[in-house]
């Protein structure tokens, strides 16, 4: 479709500081753009028309970086400055998923948040942040609030956010960047695909090979992205030598797949199992290999 | 109003905040090299840099660009790394229709300049954003990867030497520097917006309500277009006498999809329209959108002529299949199923008319502008000479562009309103309301004696032909006369039926339904070998074609029947690839690894041509009085290189280089009838039309000059040399010479038509002057344990009887293979599920094996120089030499396809439970 002056221009209002976002919610609903990759799509080729508030443009938000107790992730950082960003070990999870998350093209303006905003079941960000322990700041004219990750998503598409917030930032405490972590997704095709299921895990590990912290999470495979408390409580204290054989199906029982175009439900829950398995398992040779040199 | 800057210059945008930037491109900035394919980030056809980084400019607001730095293809300057990546492009012909072009060089440009250097792996990560349904990568990845060496050089053949000549594509030029014209890239500054209103259910009566006073209340629409506003007859179809589809439904539509009515009007209040607003009340009925559902007993007749919904039926019979399989001594029977598949090129339908005088004017992408001018002429109620189609270039169609789509809607618009009026589908609209592959339904028994000679093949296959006859017909005929593979047959019968349901109309996409019945047959022609203990290829070499021996139709080949030498020209590739993965899984085995390798092989034939029915081309070359040589190219371009086959051939027919002849394009009112792009018959039969055109058009110039038939002709401006194997040499001056009414002072105009003969009532008869065949070799891996396949490395051999251009057969082998491994692995379109590039999965870079080809060249006495068609053929054994490697490497049997990670797990364990194995 070609573009034309239109009759009915969206109400679109671009800001360069929090501080103009907040003010411009605080006057009525607007539609939040960041990266426009979830925004743009949905309109399925209509123009984007009503009240906009763009804030693609606020640099403050758009850095990713260490205040002394958090990692901080702007509302306006993408997929893109998270992989270009220096990051701990724990953070490689996150990093291996920014790298799948449809294209380059998209990853050069999808951001972080806008996927947790739009809370696809199946959004990508959402395991690895999760066992990052992440917490969403919100901000509105009354101020800041935090939320847990678990929280601020509620259903499929749903959020915590009331009238007049948005999201400002993640903060991820320190104590939760401990480790090393991984990510596997699972889809039909190479490039470009939405993911029928995939795993989210970070470890730390004693020098004994003893797993002392385990964050485990599947996305794709309930209405939200979940952390699995069984399958961590059964591995966290034991060797992680053996881990991946310890990866059982029954562990995933709190999962709620369903059928639908992508997968049916019970290839989902046995494919999550098995890509836990080789997140585990991937985590003991890079184990083994680290106590050989 | 946002200021940025677009290719090196400052520019100012005076369109709202909120528009998506493409439209800024492609409209206010004049620069359509910016392609618009879905509007929605699964293309990338529509990238640019912004600030240096690729981004799909249509999920990006303009006021989003404010003070950044745009660079679209138009501003990738043609100097240093850029004019290489041009040049390399066409080298390795990386661009056939070329609508992913810009979005590939963009792409491709951003990597390296970060990256001179980069790796397969690296191209792939870089260009994974883009689609391409033309080429199957392979070429591309090569193109991109070679910029950092010497760059290949082309050749530019001298006179008697261009067939056989790896020439790159002669209109190359304007796609990789993304000038080339599609359907919605030059519509008159001036032209109203058409919008067709679509029906949203299956199957629904409807009826429209006030629309004078809808037009009374939305200022800016100036008309609303139903049934009742067309002139002529409310129905087209591409075979006359099964014509049923109406371009407005009249009370019922058929399909989600169909047409009820069209608004037309200021762009911007049509681009804005909601159609919700629209006056219309539906009134849904029972969907039937399954075979079995629109057969039951009772269920609503679609077509008021056609008992049961049942379209037609197709049937071939020789010897006594049922006798040939009781005395068989190995017997398989095999159920397979194929979904729904969409074309999915880049380039939606768009095109725009004019009205001049009483004239209609359209012009737009299409894949057979005379029929569409047919098409129009019926609906419009005017004489054929009334209407000028004049094709744009053409963004992929595999097909679907055969059927008219979008033209009725502009012309009469046009004519009622006396205003340009354009419009281009949405991705959306798009995938609802066009032609697909017919889904099927196939049941076969075939059997072989104890050396392993076939003995008896029944074959019943159904295909849902949707709403409209479009193509079933075509593929219900087709499908028994091929059903049996390019193996002997003496016992066959073969039954199909084209069935209408409330899916969107079933037509042609490559192979005709033939890749369906493939599917089928060569799937169970290895479960015989494995019940005889024999070797796959041999089975089927045991087995294949010969000259002299009849084909299922009783047809005999006396020469060119090309099936064993493709297979011969495997055996080292077969044997070589089945020991590795023998090698390869017994060390799986014993690492406890998940990967398993298999190996499978399928073959193909295909008659080229319409079956049975005449389908003429006509090519008319000429000299004009300033030393041109003009060739009228009618047979449509879209891609696949007609441009340059068909020249190469006129060229050698005439005696002169390739490079001296000049191309005028698919124009109705300045080209000859070349019939339609499809049924692989542009090289054979346009091709041969050429010959014929090139040989009269030399036969005059000679006998003009009265020299001898080998004498040599050369073009030096108006000076036509005529040089005689003597020495002797005479000048014409063409400029003295008078011309006639086409402008011509020399002028040839040719005529070919393929002889067959009608089949009689078992089938029997003469379907096809030439066939072509070809086998293919699949090497994959499958991770056992997750279901993914990965298609490792095919090795093809085609029988093409003379390759006229060696580097436009390899692309046109490489895009059907990739075709071929969507519809193996992941292509599934279902009605109001998966409308959208997002859902609808075609491969990407990151899914194609690499490629290793034989071209086998068997000469045919009809093709011009031995030249058989190619197009269709390369689709047919992808998708069971996968099914068949699947099989190998894991015993999972897949015959429902898509063969996704789900169903293939799910094949593992039933195959590991059979085998009593957990
Ligand atoms: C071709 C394609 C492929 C894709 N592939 C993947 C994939 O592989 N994996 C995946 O997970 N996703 C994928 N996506 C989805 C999308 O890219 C991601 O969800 C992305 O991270 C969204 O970010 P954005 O900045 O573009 O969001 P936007 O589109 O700008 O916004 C998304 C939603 O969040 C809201 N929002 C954004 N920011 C805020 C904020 N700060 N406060 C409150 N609300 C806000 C918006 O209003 C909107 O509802 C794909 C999308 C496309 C088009
Ligand atoms: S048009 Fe933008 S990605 Fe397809
Ligand atoms: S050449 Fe890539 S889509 Fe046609």
């Amino acid at each position: 479709m070609q573009g034309e002056v239109s009759a009915v221009a969206a109400d679109y209002v671009r800001v360069d500081s929090l501080e103009a976002a907040i003010a411009a919610l605080a006057k009525g609903p607007r539609t939040i753009l960041a990266g426009g990759t979830d925004v743009f799509p949905r309109l399925q080729d209509r123009p984007l028309t009503g009240a906009i508030l763009d804030i693609s443009g606020i640099a403050a938000l758009g850095t990713i970086a260490f205040d002394g107790d958090y990692w901080r992730i702007g509302a306006a950082a993408s997929w893109r400055t998270l992989i270009d960003a220096d990051v701990p070990p724990a953070f490689n999870g996150l990093k291996a998923a920014a790298r799948e998350v449809g294209s380059v093209q998209i990853q050069n303006r999808a951001t972080i948040i806008g996927n947790l905003c739009n809370a696809s079941p199946a959004a990508d960000g959402v395991p690895p942040l999760l066992t990052l322990d992440a917490e969403v700041e919100i901000a509105s004219a009354a101020g800041l609030r935090y939320l847990p990750l678990s929280a601020f998503i509620l259903g499929n598409r749903k959020t915590a956010l009331g009238d007049g917030e948005m999201v400002s930032a993640l903060r991820i405490p320190a104590a939760s960047t401990a480790g090393q972590s991984g990510f596997l997704k699972l889809g039909a095709r190479s490039y470009l695909v939405i993911s029928i299921s995939m795993a989210a895990l970070r470890l730390a590990v004693d020098e004994a090979g003893i797993i002392r912290d385990v964050a485990l999470s599947i996305g794709a495979c309930s209405e939200v992205a979940k952390r699995l408390d069984q399958l961590e409580d059964a591995l966290r204290d034991t060797t992680l030598a053996t881990a991946s054989s310890r990866v059982t199906p029954d562990l995933f029982a709190g999962l709620s797949p369903i059928d639908d175009v992508r997968a049916t439900a019970a290839y989902r829950l046995q494919a999550s199992c098995e890509i836990t398995r080789r997140l585990f398992y991937e985590q003991q040779l890079n184990f083994a290999k680290g106590v050989a040199a | 109003m946002t200021c940025f800057t677009l290719n090196g210059k400052p520019v100012t945008s005076q369109l709202p905040a909120s528009t998506r930037l493409s439209d800024v491109l492609r409209t206010e900035m004049g620069l359509p090299g910016t392609k618009i394919g879905c509007n929605a980030g699964d293309c990338g056809a529509c990238s640019v840099l912004l600030d240096g980084a690729p981004i799909c400019s249509c999920l990006t607001a303009i006021a989003q660009v404010e003070g950044a730095a745009v660079t679209s293809i138009e501003g990738l300057h043609a100097d240093g790394t850029i004019a290489k990546l041009q040049d390399s492009f066409l080298a390795h012909g990386a661009a056939q229709c070329g609508i992913c072009t810009p979005g590939m060089m963009v792409a491709a440009s951003a990597l390296l300049a970060e990256n001179p250097a980069p790796n397969r792996h690296d191209v792939e990560d870089a260009l994974g954003g883009v689609l391409c349904r033309c080429t199957g990568y392979s070429k591309i990845i090569d193109a991109v990867l070679a910029v950092g060496g010497d760059a290949k050089i082309s050749p530019r053949p001298q006179a008697g030497q261009n067939v056989g000549s790896p020439i790159r594509h002669l209109d190359g030029q304007p796609k990789v520097d993304g000038s080339l014209i599609y359907g919605d890239d030059a519509v008159p500054q001036d032209a109203l917006l058409v919008r067709v209103i679509r029906s949203p259910h299956h199957y629904s009566s409807f009826k429209i309500g006030d629309k004078a006073g809808f037009l009374a209340s939305h200022p800016g629409i100036l008309a609303v277009l139903d049934a009742s506003d067309i002139p002529g007859r409310n129905c087209f179809g591409v075979i006359p006498p099964f014509a049923d589809q109406p371009v407005f439904a009249e009370t019922t539509a058929l399909y989600r999809g169909d047409a009820v009515a069209a608004i037309v009007g200021d762009a911007d209040v049509i681009t804005h329209f909601d159609e919700a607003d629209f006056p219309i009340t539906w009134i849904p009925h029972e969907t039937m959108l399954t075979p079995a559902s629109a057969m039951a007993d009772g269920a609503r007749k679609m077509h008021a002529n056609r008992d049961g919904n049942i379209l037609v039926r197709g049937y071939v019979e020789t010897g006594d299949a049922d006798q040939a399989l009781a005395a068989a001594a190995h017997k398989v029977e095999i159920h397979t199923t194929t979904p729904f598949i969409e074309h999915a090129y880049i380039e939606p339908e768009a095109g725009y008319a004019t009205r001049e005088g009483n004239r209609i004017v359209i012009h737009g992408c299409t894949q057979a502008a005379q029929m569409d001018r047919e098409s129009l002429a019926e609906i419009l109620g005017m004489e054929l000479d009334a209407i000028r189609v004049v094709p744009s270039a053409c963004g992929g169609g595999f097909g679907s562009k055969l059927d008219v789509s979008f033209q009725p809607y502009v012309a009469l618009a046009a004519w009622v309103l006396g205003r340009p009026a354009r419009i281009c589908y949405s991705r959306g609209e798009s995938m609802r309301a066009s032609t697909k592959r017919h889904p099927s339904d196939i049941w076969l028994t075939v059997g072989c004696d104890e050396t392993g000679r076939i003995s008896g093949f029944v074959f019943d296959g159904i295909f849902n032909t949707g709403a409209y006859a479009s193509w079933g017909p075509t593929v219900a005929n087709r499908v028994p006369i091929h059903a049996s593979g390019p193996y002997v047959t003496k016992d066959y019968r073969a039954n199909s039926v084209a069935v209408h349901t409330n899916a969107p109309p079933a037509g042609a996409f490559r192979g005709f339904g033939v890749p369906q019945s493939a599917v089928a047959q060569e799937c169970a022609f290895d479960l015989l070998a494995e019940k005889l203990g024999m070797d796959r290829l041999a089975f089927r070499r045991l087995n294949a074609l010969k000259n002299g021996v009849p084909t299922v139709t009783g047809q005999v080949f006396n020469s060119g029947v090309g099936i064993d030498d493709c297979f011969a020209a495997l055996e080292d590739s077969w044997h070589t690839a089945v020991a590795s993965a023998a090698s390869f899984n017994q060390t799986a085995i014993s690492d406890d690894s998940p990967w398993r390798r298999g190996v499978g092989i399928a073959s193909c034939w295909y008659g080229c041509g319409n079956t049975s029915l005449p389908n003429p081309s006509t090519m008319r070359m000429g000299i004009t009085a300033d030393g041109k040589i003009v060739l009228h190219q009618g047979a449509m371009d879209i891609g696949q290189g007609a441009n340059t086959v068909i020249t190469q051939i006129a060229a050698d027919a005439l005696g002169v280089p390739v490079h001296d002849v000049h191309i005028l394009g698919g124009d109705t009112d300045l080209t000859p009838d070349c019939g339609k792009t499809s049924a692989s018959r542009q090289t054979f039969v346009s091709g041969k039309a050429a010959m014929l055109s090139g040989m009269a058009l030399r036969d005059m110039v000679l006998r003009h000059g009265n020299v001898d038939a080998n004498a040599k002709i050369a073009l030096d401006g108006a000076v036509l040399t005529l040089a005689d194997a003597g020495g002797g040499t005479l000048r014409i001056e063409l400029a003295d010479m008078p011309v006639n009414d086409h402008g011509y002072v020399f002028m040839a105009e040719e005529t070919y038509d393929p002889p067959t003969s009608p089949l009689d009532e078992k089938g029997q008869g003469v379907p096809y002057a030439v066939f072509g065949y070809g086998a293919q070799i699949v090497e994959l891996s499958v991770d056992a344990a997750l279901g993914r396949v990965r298609v490792d490395k095919i090795t093809t051999a085609h029988d093409v009887g003379r390759a006229i251009n060696p580097l436009l057969v390899e692309g046109q082998i490489e895009g059907g293979v990739v075709q071929g491994i969507g519809m193996a692995l992941m292509e599934d379109y279902q009605p109001g599920r998966t409308e959208n590039l997002h859902d609808y999965l075609i491969p990407t870079i990151g899914d194609v094996p690499q490629f290793d080809h034989v071209i086998v060249e068997v000469a045919d006495e009809e093709g011009p120089y031995g030249a058989k068609g190619l197009g269709e053929h390369v689709l047919i054994p992808t998708a069971p030499a996968i099914l068949n490697a699947i099989r190998h490497a894991t015993g999972a049997a897949i015959y429902d396809l898509p063969a996704t990670p789900d169903k293939v797990c799910a094949a593992i364990a039933a195959a590991q439970a059979a085998q009593g194995r957990p």
